[in-house]
């Protein structure tokens, strides 16, 4: 699944990356918001669903090569932070819903959580 | 082992800065992205360098990160002024922090991040001196083609 398939399913908004939807291939979903879990355990591809908007989430997304990151409860950075994602080209998108229901929305769509071997 | 010198750079990081914390992991991701390595050693030597950056922002005063990139081998030597880390091998255990409170609230202090650094390194060195600082140097071989991902 892209990422522009999640933005349509699950009526987000768009805060950075646009360009880069249509090719984003989601792999699995991780909903954390500790940044230390996410670089121990993420893989390539994940799309991080999080609460947390400070820049170490753009760095942690941009390192581990993940897909995207989805902010819950309309949650939005400050703009150095959108900024900082555009540059480093991490799409970001927010939802309004919290984080157990826009979870449960991603798996009805098809989607699945990340498994550590 | 070619030893010739491809690229090296020092970078430095000012403990306590949590908003541009990570900047000088960032400069070493673009570098290496840049000097055309496979994305899964990019990754690995990312993660461990941004591990080793960000324990400077939370528990040292200042420090540097040394790049050097031969044919063979990818190093980084990330040196710090700080406290020190007085039990290594406690340190180095999955779930050991002494993480505040305002370091959690950044998303940090699970106690992942120094195991982290080793699992994503061929080689890793720590020594510490109590009042003085910390000294990590990391290691990651990329001859043979070895794109090996930490994950698989
Ligand atoms: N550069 C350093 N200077 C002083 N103490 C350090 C340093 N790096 C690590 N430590 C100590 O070692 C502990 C373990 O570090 P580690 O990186 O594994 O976990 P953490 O930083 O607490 O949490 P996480 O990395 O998961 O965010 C730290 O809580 C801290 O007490
Ligand atoms: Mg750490």
């Amino acid at each position: 699944m892209r990422l522009r398939d999640i933005v349509e399913a699950v009526g987000a908004s768009v805060l950075a990356g646009e360009d880069c939807l249509p090719e984003r291939e989601i792999t699995t979903v991780s909903a954390c918001d500790l940044m230390s879990d996410v670089l121990a355990f993420a893989k390539p591809g994940i799309l991080l669903v999080t609460g947390l908007v400070n820049s170490q989430v753009i760095r942690t997304a941009a390192i581990a090569h993940l897909s995207g990151v989805i902010f819950v409860r309309g949650k939005q950075p400050n703009t150095e932070t959108v900024e900082l994602a555009k540059k480093m080209k991490v799409p970001l998108l927010s939802s309004r819903m919290h984080m157990f229901e826009l979870c449960s929305e991603l798996s009805k769509i098809g989607l699945r959580g990340t498994r550590t071997e | 082992m070619n030893d010739n010198v491809v690229f090296s750079q020092k970078l430095d990081v000012e403990g306590g800065d949590f908003i541009r914390g990570g900047e000088s992991s960032c400069r070493i991701l673009e570098i290496l992205k840049e000097l055309a390595f496979p994305p899964a050693i990019v990754r690995r030597a990312g993660i461990a360098a941004y591990e080793a950056e960000m324990n400077i922002v939370m528990y040292a005063d200042r420090g540097t990160m040394d790049l050097k990139v031969t044919p063979d081998r990818i190093t980084i030597i990330i040196q710090d002024e700080g406290p020190g880390i007085e039990d290594i091998e406690l340190a180095m255990q999955e779930g050991y922090s002494t993480a505040t409170d305002k370091i959690r609230e950044m998303g940090f202090g699970a106690g992942m991040g120094l195991p982290n650094i080793k699992k994503n390194s061929d080689e890793m060195e720590i020594t510490s001196t109590v009042g003085r600082g910390t000294r990590i140097s990391i290691v990651i071989t990329t001859n043979g083609g070895d794109s090996r991902d930490a994950d698989r």
